[in-house]
Formats: C-alpha cells, structure tokens, sequence
C-alpha cells in the first residue's frame, strides 16, 4: 500500500508540466520539488537521527552562494566544476557544524546550530565584499546539461524531477540499509549503541555530511531557479521554514517531508495570492501541528482517518494501531521524536 | 588469569564516593553475584566495566589485558555484554530487529549505507536463533511495545547474549517479574554455557542465591564481604547490612 | 579618542537594554526551561503599543508601564493555552513560540504597517548631559540607571521575597519545589508574565533609541539568546554581565569589523556552547 502510494505520486510528479496549466504553476512546482529535497536532507537528522537542527539554512545558502560567487566571478568554469564546488563548500560546512554542533544534545544541539546558521547569515549580510550582502549575487542564466537548456520552466522542472528522483532514491536505499538502521538506534538508545560497539559520534557525523550534501544540492537548484540568493536564503526563518516543512509533514516516512514541503510552498506562494497574511499563517500551522499532531501531518491524518474509520463501524472492536504502518512513504521504522511530552534519555 | 578484574576502583560525583577503592576479581566460567543496599554503587560498577562511566582511579583488566583507557564503543567487541536495569530496548521496533541491531553491532556491515538490511539473510536467520534460544522466536515480529514485561526482559538478555560475549553483565535481570518469569528466566540464565563468565547483579535474594557460586556485597562504594555462597550468607557483617539497618 | 567614548556609552546603553530584555528570557529559561523564541516579539510588541498609547496621549512613562502589562498578559495567555500543553517537550516549546513570532510578527504589520515609527524621547530627558566635561546624551544614561533599578528590584525580589524564594527553588529544582508544596504551574505563570513585562517595557524604553519597526522582534531576540548562553540561565548576575558584553561586542563589533559584525556577535555564543554549555555563570548542571 505504501509502495503504490509512493509509486503513484511519482508518477503525477513526472507528468506535472503536462496536467499543470500555466508555466506559473509548474515554476511552483519545481520549487516544490527543490524544498523537498531540502527538507529530505534536513530530515535525514531531525527525523532519523534525533537531532534537529535550526541552522540547516546555513548549508543550503552556502551551497547556493559558492556557486553564485563561482559564476559571477566570469572566470567561464563549466557547470559541472561550478556544482562541485558548491557541493564541496556543502560538505566541508555540514563537517564544521557537525563537529561542533554534536558537542550537544538535545537544545544544546539546537542552539549551537543556530548560532552556526546565524554567523553563516551574518557573514551573508555583512561581509558585502564577499558576499554583496543585502544585493544579493545574481548569476545570468542556467546551465544546459548535455545540450539541454534549462531556461524555460518545463525543462527545469524536469531537471530538479530528476534530481529528486535520485534524492528520493539514495533517502530510500539510505533508511533501509544497516547505517540507516544504526542511525535510528543511536536516536532511540545511544547509551545501549555504545555499549553494543557502535560508534556513535561518527554515525552522526557522516549522517550530517549526507544531510548537508542534500541541503548543499537543494541550494543549488535554489541558486538556478531563481538565479540569484541573498541573506534571505539563509535567515532563521528560512531554516525554520525548512523544520515546518519535515514537521508538519512528518518525520517518520519519506513521504512526510514531501508533502511537508508540498504544504509550505503552496501556502506560501499561491495561498498568499488570496490569503494576505502568509506569515501569520505559517506560524499558526508551526503552533497547530506541534500541539494538536505533533508526529506530523502524515501519521497524524492516517491516526485520526483510522480513528474515523473505525468510529464508523460501531460493532467491531477499535483496532490498536498496529505501531508499524503510517500512511504512504515506507513503514514506521521506530518513533518520531517525540514532540509532545519529555525527551527520552538523550 | 581471571576473566574480569578491577583494581582499586574510585568513582566519585561531587563529594559522594560512589566507588571506593573496589578490588575484584572473577575467574573463567564463575557465575559471580554482586549484592548490597541500594546505593551501595552496584550499577555504578557495572557502567565503569562497561566504559560508560570514566574511574577517577584504578584499572580494570579483561582476560588481563587493561581496558581502562579503551574506550565505550570498543568493550563489546573485546567481549563485555550488558543488560539494563531498565529496559532500554527499541521500542518501536520488533524483537527481530532488536536483535539483529544488536549482532550488527559488531560487524562490519553496520557501517554499509547501500545493502537493504532485509535481504541479509545470515544476519536474519543468526536473530531467529538468538531468539529461539530465549524462547521467543514465535514472536519476533511482534514489536516490543505489544510484548509482556517478562518477555522483554528476556530480550535484553537476549540482546546481551547475541554478540557472544566472553564476560556477560546482568543488571537486576529478576526485576519485576512474576514467580513463574523468574523460573524461566533463572533456566536460561543457568543454561549459558561456562565460556561465559557471567557476573549478576540483583536484589532478590531467593532466585539470585539459587544462581550465585561466589557473592560479592558492596556498601557505600566498598566491598564489604566476599566468599562463596555458604560464607557470605553466614557472615556476620553481611546480617548486619540486611537487617540490622 | 570621542568616537570610543560614544561608542562605550552606545554599548552601556545597548547592555541596559538587553538586560532588561533578557532578564525575562533568563528566568523563563532557568525556571520553566522553555527557550521562549517569542520573546523578541513580546519587545516589539510592547513597543508598537506604546507608540499607540502615546498617540492617545498618554505619556512615555506610563505608556512603558501600560504597554508592558499588555505584553504580560499575552504572555500569560500564551502560557497558559500553550506552553501549558507541551510541559519538558523543549523542542516543541522552540517550534510553537518560533510559529507564535512569526504570528506576532505579521499582526504587527497588519496593525501598524511596515513603516517605522519614532519614539520621542520624553521631554526631561533630552539633549545632554555634561559630565567630566563630556556631553553624554540623557535619555541613554537614563536607561542604564533604570537598568539598574530594575536589576535591583529583580535582586530584592528573588533574594527576599517569598515569590523570589520559590523562583530560586524551581531553577535549582523543578521536582523537588513540587514535592516541597510549591505550587508550580501558578509559579510558571507569574514568572512567564513577569519575563514577558520586563521584554515589553524594555521595547518601550528602547524606543527612543532604536525606533519601532517590522524585523526589531528578529534583531533583538538572536541578542538576548547570546546573552543568556553566555551568562548562564536563571543567573540575574550573568545576565547582567552577558548583556554588557554583548552591548560592547555590537557596538565595537559594528564599527571595528563592520563585515564581521554578527560574527564577532555569535561566535563567543558559540564558543560557551561548545566548551561550556551551561554558560560562564549558572552552576553546572546536576
């Protein structure tokens, strides 16, 4: 049932640029798509090692300036040597942060990666020699990969489709191996890991460095969609943005992040076309979910449709949700963190 | 050469001496029990064997080699497994994949983020056997969450007795369970084969007598009385520390 | 040799200032353990309510004291149909009082638009002040004196008084003030309303430097978390100290290194989390 789910989302994603009218909705779309693979990569810590992190902006704005500065730098490197780069800067960032921030637990990590993504903001908005601070760095045009202009909103759509894919692809591959299974022990027992031989500290580590690496890729598809990035990319509220983005959608399945991603920027595009108020409501969906269905939008809808459900037949026994199954994406492979009551033995 | 020795061990937390200058010493194959009053730093002595806890002084030897410097992480591939006093499993995973996390910690293959853990087959069919040796094999898919108090127990030894371990520590593995779980759990104590050295804590003195050849008893940090069975039992300072206080 | 000088009494000031702000976040956080990431809001929140008060002619002073008490009462809904719910999940308490800013924010905008608005400084305390033979503006050496009146109630309410005693009581030891019969969650709420005062009023009184402005609630708060990590949770002294360092490190940070100003800002914070998480002053945890 969760494979045909996923499957078939898939699908509806390949076809977008042909259901979709107007090249407006297919532009959100790609946005859409680039979040998610954001949100995967923040997910990869906050949902499958325990450890959110506030700062991940940090790393997708980093991404998207090194090669920003790369190109604008005119010194006509390729886009293949641009993207390495910028992942390179990724990934050597993701090892700082990572070294650092695992010097806490629990808030302390959080609040270490705060003050990392805020220097890393800090030195976007002040450093103007740098980084041109406030202007921002604007670059002329997207690469054409094998020929392939990327210029108009379908093929870049297809594109980032792609990239997604292979995002999705290596999350899968990545939960279900034995690391990925080591990294979620760490998250519900890292005294009994230890005790167990496992290394716990660099489980974590390398698990930063594939997060960063996607955040890095996100970034850079940031950087060619809209061909420019300033401090905005990297403030707290877009790391924030990105934490709505794998809570409310759930930080237990792959699908959740998704369809997290899926809500934040539909809201914040094109519901603000008739809603105002899109921070107001960003902030009210943050305080909803958290209180009322704190593991997330996905597990918490397929909770209460179960719970509908079964208030519906009245004569058969209520079902105890079997702990192992969540609506979409692969199944539950142990709890989400727990949002709404005391941390368990971090 | 004894299996596991410690040296003057010190612990302290702040002005508390939670370990005082503890010698011990347990041969190959003992079955060694550790008794005292709460507090008197049984726990406390087990997470300093295990690494988890660094001593302010002293040493501990396995097989007479000094890990006192070796760190956490590397003890169970020495071979020191340990239970809990509370249950730490994986809660919201089954028992097989308790289990299997707990092999995996000692192989290579934990490191690899490309296989699908489904497919391993030996490490799959290695769990079933751990778990049939506690008699829990008819429930491996069952999360632990829907297990029964007494069945998890059971999977922590079982969790501890998966990396074959040459020293194996049990934290209070009686804990809690009914007169009919403590027999069980007593048999598969009891059938561990003697090439684990096994060393028990507990409280409840009639299943732990049953089990014990040499006792142990720590008060206040200090190992107080130490001797076989028959001479811990009728020794005066050990009356003293159950009843007189 | 004028330049430092300004720049000395602009970050004495900045650091009674903060003070003010991050009292309240400092108790929050030592007591109730929840990181209040709303806190720059109930700022400049309490500022944009002055600005209307003192439009419907109340004066600057009373306006401070009224603007604070609306604050306090936010704070206090907030905590009490909130925070209430979510009691130890920190992570949570971050996300929702993250979500409630960003709520808070763009009501500000609603109400009082994305213009700045100016705070007069209160007749009496304008112009300059001659001391030593150099001018120093007055209202900036009015704050730091109610900096210090402030410290000094703060100091006298937690020293002597009951409240105060059962505030201490909680930061050292949440379970154990329970078993000993305080009354915990009333204690929460005073507390919270207290904090959330203090931010309210310090948005006020800092009106008449900073101005009021959409984007003050995000300026403010990253400064109060630096001075709360570096001066410790629940410690009035650090927080004290850790608002004049950050006072300083603004200012000379801003003129001395002007393209690594939030750098020199963050990185001390930084620093203490990482060598020493629980701050330069709070007692060591356990």
């Amino acid at each position: 049932m969760n494979r045909i789910a996923l499957a078939a989302a898939l699908v509806i994603l390949a076809a977008v640029p042909w259901w979709v009218s107007g090249t407006y909705y297919v532009n959100i779309a790609s946005q859409i798509l680039l979040y998610a693979i954001f949100a995967l990569g923040v997910n990869v810590l906050a949902g499958y090692a325990g450890l959110v992190s506030l700062g991940h902006a940090g790393l997708f704005g980093i991404a998207a300036y090194a090669a920003g500065k790369i190109l604008s730098t005119g010194s006509g490197h390729g886009h293949v040597v641009v993207a390495i780069g910028a992942i390179a800067v990724a990934l050597l960032a993701s090892a700082v942060f990572a070294v650092l921030a695992l010097r806490g637990t629990g808030l302390g990590f959080v609040m270490i990666t705060v003050a990392l993504g805020q220097i890393v903001w800090g030195v976007a908005y002040r450093w103007i020699s740098l980084t041109n601070g406030d202007n921002g760095i604007t670059i002329t045009g997207r690469p054409s990969p094998f020929g392939f202009s990327l210029a108009s909103p379908r093929s870049f759509y297809w594109a980032t489709f792609v990239v997604f894919l292979a995002a999705v692809v290596s999350m899968a591959v990545f939960v279900g191996s034995p690391f990925g299974a080591s990294l979620r022990g760490t998250r519900d027992q890292p005294r009994r890991m230890t005790a167990l031989g496992y290394h716990v500290w660099m489980i974590r580590f390398l698990a930063f460095l594939f997060s960063g690496f996607w955040s890095g890729v996100a970034g850079l598809l940031y950087l060619y969609y809209n061909q420019f990035v300033s401090p905005q990319a990297v403030a707290l509220t877009a790391s924030a943005e990105a934490l709505l983005m794998v809570i409310s959608g759930g930080t237990a399945t792959l699908l959740g992040p998704i369809v997290g991603a899926t809500l934040v920027v539909v809201i914040k595009n094109v519901a603000s076309a008739y809603i105002e108020r899109w921070n107001f409501v960003l902030g009210a969906i943050f305080v909803v979910i958290v209180v009322f269905m704190p593991e997330g939008l996905v597990p918490g809808v397929a909770r209460l449709t179960r719970r509908a459900v079964a208030a519906l037949r009245p004569h058969a026994a209520v079902p105890v949700p079997a702990p192992g199954v969540a609506a979409g994406g692969e199944p539950v492979r142990g709890p989400s963190p727990p949002l709404n009551g005391s941390e368990r033995g971090r | 050469m004894s299996a596991l020795a410690v040296q003057n061990l010190e612990k302290s937390f702040g002005g508390l001496r939670v370990t005082a200058a503890v010698n011990l010493a347990v041969e190959p194959g003992e079955r060694r029990l550790i008794i005292g009053p709460n507090g008197a730093g049984k726990t406390t002595l087990f997470n300093l064997i295990t690494g988890e806890l660094r001593p302010d002084g002293g040493s501990i030897t396995l097989f007479d080699r000094d890990i006192s410097r070796v760190p956490s992480r590397r003890r169970a591939h020495l071979g020191i497994s340990r239970t809990y006093q509370i249950i730490t499993l994986f809660q919201g995973e089954t028992l097989l994949r308790n289990v299997m996390l707990s092999l995996l910690g000692l192989s290579h293959l934990r490191w690899n983020p490309l296989v699908r853990i489904e497919r391993q087959e030996a490490l799959i069919v290695h769990a079933r056997e751990v778990l049939a040796r506690v008699a829990l094999d008819h429930l491996a898919e069952r999360p632990v969450g829907e297990t029964a108090y007494g069945e998890r127990r059971r999977v922590e030894i079982a969790m501890a007795l998966a990396q074959n371990p040459r020293v194996l520590l049990l934290d209070e593995p009686f804990a809690g369970l009914s007169i009919e779980e403590r027999r069980d759990v007593l048999r598969l104590v009891t059938s561990i084969p003697r090439d684990v050295t096994i060393v028990m804590i507990e409280h409840d003195m009639d299943v732990a007598l049953d089990f014990a050849e040499r006792i142990t008893v720590l008060h206040f940090g200090a190992v107080v009385v130490e001797g076989t069975r028959g001479e811990v039992v009728a020794h005066p300072r050990t009356r003293e520390i159950y009843l007189g206080e | 040799m004028s330049l430092w000088l300004v720049l000395a009494v602009n970050s004495i000031t900045l650091g009674g200032l903060l003070f003010l702000l991050s009292a309240g976040f400092s108790l929050i956080f030592g007591l109730m353990k929840i990181p209040n990431l709303t806190h720059g809001s109930f700022f400049m929140l309490g500022a944009y309510f002055a600005t209307s008060l003192i439009a419907r002619g109340f004066d600057f002073w009373t306006a401070a004291v009224l603007s604070g008490l609306l604050v306090a009462a936010f704070g206090g809904i907030v905590e009490r149909l909130i925070l209430r719910r979510l009691p130890g999940a920190e992570l949570a308490q971050v996300l929702v009082t993250l979500g409630l800013s960003f709520m808070v924010a763009d009501v500000c905008l609603m109400v009082w638009t994305g213009d700045p608005i100016r705070v007069d400084t209160p007749s009496g305390l304008r112009g300059a002040t001659a001391l030593a033979g150099v001018a120093f503006p007055r209202y900036r050496l009015a704050i730091s004196v109610i900096a210090v009146i402030c410290a000094a109630a703060l100091w006298t309410l937690l020293d002597r008084t009951r409240l105060g005693a059962m505030i201490r009581a909680g930061v050292d030891d949440a379970p154990m003030a329970r078993v000993v019969g305080i009354r915990v969650p009333q204690l929460f709420t005073i507390v919270f309303c207290l904090g959330a005062w203090l931010a309210g009023f310090a948005g006020v009184i800092g009106g008449p430097i900073l101005s009021v402005y959409p984007g003050l609630d995000q300026e403010m708060l990253p400064l109060a978390l630096v001075v709360v990590i570096l001066g410790g949770s629940g410690s009035l002294l650090g927080s004290l100290v850790g608002s004049f360092i950050v006072g300083f490190l603004y200012n000379f940070g801003q003129a001395m290194f002007p393209e690594l100003a939030y750098v020199v800002l963050f990185l001390p914070m930084l620093i203490v989390l990482v060598v020493r998480p629980q701050g330069l002053f709070a007692r060591p945890a356990g």
